[in-house]
């Protein structure tokens, strides 16, 4: 039994998975599959649960209800250390009273595997640190720490690698180093990788799915593309990014499109980018799709006209807009600055244009807040 | 299943033994002090009659010392939490590298028996010492005054050997306040006064709390600085259940007395912590 | 017109302000200077006196000798004295800290029906006044017709120092990232072996300091051990009794020894302790 789960191989399969600590649900029926091989991300807000699903699957927490499997294996109720499963834990969780070698060594050590020195040496090769064994993790900075974190758990070779913040604790810059660093290590090592984060661009930049989630629930799931471009609610459409969200009446049908009255100005949108499900609608467009232009001047596609510009921020590749509607909503708009053209100024009058394949609708009853509120950067949850 | 069994099977061993050693004493002082002596028995017999009268005789006897223990003891804390919390202070804020050092140098002085202190200072406050002929030459004293054998020498021997007592919680709590809290309170027009009443205390009283008391139970309950440093007129609660046990072979009214101070010490001791705010001790 | 205005400006602090502010600022070290200086008076004197050439009695100066140091159990019963200490010490402390550490590990890792009551029972000893605590057990021991003496002074000895071990290792334990531990179990360790490769050696600090603490109180213990050592003598003991007619200056050589020796040992653990971590 034991050896079984151990050595199960295969696509992560969760199903109907629940926690709960009293009164409260951190997970609340989750279900989802995550096929091998792939870069997984869960991402969502400090408390949404993805952390407590992350610890389920690690054998850290048992859930109140339904199962886990690896392949055909169940694992929902064995123990951590029964599972190839291997997590790089948020600040990393080194032994500070043993060597980075030793540190790299504990779970070959455990398993009882032979040839542990060439095998941690190969893997701080392939994280860069081989000069570091004999040191104590105290001595290392932040970013060595996380490496060795990395190289603790893949060099166990597990079916599924877990990563819990795991770029949380570093700077920006460093931050943005390791997300390309990681991604190639998944690539080499060929691991399924599930991150928990979250930082939509750290999700966006690492994962090929990316499930979103919200109160214990996954709201959309799909390529980090997907989600941006076709978001299917006011949470995911104000967690990924920034969205203007106008509100709407879906007046008839041109074919493959849609057209919506935005109001009393007409624009159209493809009809498989609609969530709506009746007249009421939000219409969304992204800030960078728009394109701003001075009144009596030509443009193309979806208009919106009789804005003013309220505000203006440069900032360097691009500038950033806030324009008035007549009806008093204020768009957001990024431009780059590619184009030579000199920027507008406040007050300026202009028409907001854009092509229609970049809108997308939403459910009119939505709250259009949702998602865009969010706490910025807790870490450590719960 | 096998999970909920370990933290009774880690305390099985241990907590045996404290039941055994310390409860079962404890329940057999409590009816050892209604005993009364077996008329016509040898010294040291004695039978249960329930006599609770004991308590009542135990404490009109010596209610003289009764007061002095506790009079004593609060003024030892008092003083040492007056010398500690400055020192504690200096030694969290303002040490720099050498705060380990000084910390070790706190508690140094234990590793000399505190016998053999308290006997220095007896030594040091006697006639024979520097201290008094030096004290009586600058007129500071009168050329009657002795140091020695006297309540302030008692006080001072208590004070000092419960120093490190005092110290080290308070330092342990003020080291956990972040100075930058400190200086908030500077920013925010607080003077020094009012930071440390309002913001440096507030903060340490988990020290103070654990200080005070590992210094109070002790000194309450003391009799060897009283024996050694005073005088029959300073004797303490301790002393007299000392020689009721070794000397007079009472052992009911030692036991009365002895169950009397730990009463005693409780009820101040939990009228104080409501006082103090403060539910985690130690 | 700027240059002099620039002149004009720069401050000049008087010198008594200057003395007054540099008191003000290191008011609190000059306290700790006299806190410390009281603390170490005895000790000083103590270390001094064992240098006295002083016959039996050590009250008087009576002349400077390196004799005490040289032949430390001069003195009758000094040496027999310490061996006891030494002795109850080692077998107080061993066993006080393996009861000790395994209550702590109970109330500081486990949840369980009566975690409160627990931490009471280790809170009473501690507010037990030493004579009280002393007295009761004698009274048991004369219940059961046992006699004192070394073996019921060891037992008093872990009596009161399970409670100071309990609370030390519980503060290494509470200070320990569980983090740490599911890393463990996350790489293939099995709660024994997560216990013994990452639990024990990060606790390992807190149990030698609750070590070292039991056997300094219980080296140090006089009231407790008078009511529970019969005729045997200890340490302390010795050094009562024979106050009255003047302690040898050998127990001042002994008393001072410790004292040095115990500062060394706590210096040098540091300083191993730095380098392991730095």
């Amino acid at each position: 039994m034991v050896k079984a789960s151990i050595e199960a191989r295969g696509d992560l399969r969760l199903t109907r998975l629940t926690k709960t600590y009293g009164d409260f649900t951190a997970v609340d029926d989750l279900s989802l599959t995550i096929p091998k091989g792939s870069f997984f991300a869960l991402l969502g807000p400090s408390g949404c649960g993805k952390t407590t699903t992350l610890r389920m699957i690690a054998g850290l927490e048992e859930p109140t209800a339904g199962s886990i499997h690896l392949g055909e294996t169940d694992i929902t109720t064995t123990k951590p250390y029964q599972r190839p499963i291997n997590t790089v834990f948020q600040n990393y969780a080194l032994f500070p009273h043993l060597t980075i070698f030793e540190n790299i060594a504990f779970g070959l050590r455990r398993r009882g595997q032979k040839d542990v020195k060439e095998a941690v040496e190969k893997v701080l090769n392939l994280v860069e640190l081989p000069h570091l064994a004999q040191r104590k993790p105290t001595q290392l900075s932040g970013g060595q720490q996380q490496r060795i974190a990395l190289a603790r758990a893949i060099v166990n070779r597990p079916a599924l690698l877990l990563l819990d913040e795991p770029l949380g604790a570093l700077d920006l810059k460093l931050r943005r180093q390791m997300q390309i660093e990681l991604k190639w290590i998944q690539k080499e090592v060929g691991l399924t990788f599930v991150h928990v984060t979250h930082d939509q661009e750290e999700a966006m930049t690492m994962a090929d799915t990316i499930a979103v989630m919200n109160e214990g629930q996954i709201e959309q799931m799909g390529s980090p593309a997907d989600l941006y471009d076709n978001p299917e609610t006011a949470y995911v459409a104000n967690f990924l990014g920034q969205s203007n969200l106008i509100k709407g009446t879906i007046s008839g049908n041109d074919g493959d499109s849609l057209i919506v009255d935005l109001y009393g100005q007409k624009i159209s949108l493809p009809k498989n980018r609609s969530h709506a499900i009746d007249n009421s609608t939000y219409a969304g467009i992204r800030p960078e799709k728009f394109r701003i232009s001075l009144l009596n001047t030509e443009t193309r596609g979806n208009v919106l006209t009789g804005g003013h510009i309220e505000d203006v921020s440069y900032i360097g590749v691009s500038t950033q807009y806030q324009v008035e509607m007549p009806w008093g909503q204020e768009l957001m708009v990024f431009e780059q600055n590619d184009d030579g053209v000199a920027p507008f100024n406040k007050g300026d009058a202009v028409n907001i244009s854009w092509e229609p394949t970049f809108t997308f609708a939403l459910r009119g009853d939505e709250d259009v807040t949702a998602g865009s509120q969010i706490e910025p950067e807790v870490l450590d949850e719960e | 299943m096998g999970k909920n069994r370990t933290p009774y099977l880690l305390l099985l061993p241990g907590f045996g033994f404290l039941f055994t050693f310390f409860i079962l004493p404890i329940i057999n002082l409590a009816q050892t002090s209604t005993q009364t002596r077996v008329s016509g028995g040898d010294t040291g017999q004695y039978e249960q009659t329930l006599r609770f009268a004991n308590y009542v005789d135990a404490f009109v006897d010596n209610k003289e010392q009764f007061g002095r223990s506790f009079l004593y003891a609060i003024i030892a804390t008092v003083l040492a939490l007056a010398i500690a919390y400055p020192l504690a202070y200096a030694i969290a804020f303002k040490s720099g590298k050498y705060k380990n050092l000084l910390l070790v140098l706190v508690v140094a002085p234990f590793f000399t028996s505190f016998l053999l202190r308290t006997i220095a200072w007896k030594q040091i406050l006697g006639e024979e010492g520097f201290l008094v002929p030096t004290l009586r030459s600058l007129g500071i004293i009168s050329q009657s005054t002795t140091l020695t054998s006297t309540s302030f020498a008692v006080v001072m021997g208590m004070t000092y050997n419960f120093l490190p007592f005092m110290t080290l919680p308070l330092y342990a709590s003020i080291d956990r306040i972040d100075p930058r809290t400190l200086e908030a309170s500077g920013d925010l027009y607080a003077n020094g006064l009012t930071t440390f009443r309002r913001v440096t205390l507030p903060l340490s009283m988990p020290g103070v709390v654990a200080g005070t008391l590992l210094t109070f139970i002790p000194a309450a309950g003391d009799y060897v600085n009283a024996a050694i440093l005073g005088n029959p007129n300073t004797k303490m609660l301790g002393n007299v259940i000392e020689s009721r046990y070794f000397k007079i072979v009472d052992y009911p009214t030692a036991a009365a007395l002895s169950f009397t101070l730990m009463a005693a010490i409780l009820i101040l001791v939990t009228l104080y912590i409501r006082k103090a705010g403060t539910e985690e001790l130690v | 017109m700027t240059q002099k205005l620039k002149d004009a400006t720069i401050p000049t602090i008087p010198i008594g302000a200057r003395i007054q502010r540099w008191i003000g600022r290191n008011l609190i070290r000059i306290y700790a200077i006299f806190a410390f200086t009281y603390l170490f008076i005895p000790v000083a004197y103590t270390f001094a006196f064992s240098f006295n050439d002083s016959g039996k009695s050590n009250l008087i100066w009576k002349g400077f000798t390196l004799g005490n140091w040289q032949n430390p159990c001069g003195a009758p019963e000094v040496c027999s004295a310490l061996g006891n200490s030494i002795k109850i010490g080692f077998l107080a402390t061993f066993f006080a800290t393996i009861l000790g550490t395994m209550i702590a590990f109970a109330i500081g890792r486990h949840k369980f029906r009566g975690r409160s009551t627990s931490n009471l029972l280790i809170f009473l000893p501690m507010a037990t006044p030493e004579i009280v605590m002393g007295a009761s057990l004698l009274s048991l021991f004369l219940v059961f017709k046992i006699n004192p003496g070394f073996w019921p002074t060891v037992i008093a000895h872990i009596v009161f120092c399970i409670s100071f071990v309990v609370v030390t290792v519980k503060a290494r334990i509470a200070s320990l990232d569980p983090r740490l531990e599911q890393a463990a179990m996350d790489l293939y360790a099995n709660e024994f072996e997560t216990f013994r490769r990452v639990t024990l050696p990060l606790v390992a600090p807190g149990i030698a300091g609750a070590a070292l603490l039991a056997f300094s109180l219980s080296f140090d213990d006089f009231i407790i051990t008078n009511f529970n050592s019969g005729t045997l003598t200890t340490f302390p003991k010795f050094i009562y009794v024979s106050a009255a007619r003047g302690i040898p200056a050998q127990a001042n050589v002994i008393g001072s020894a410790m004292f040095f020796l115990a500062l060394t040992l706590v210096i040098v653990g540091q300083l191993v302790n730095r380098r392991k971590v730095r």
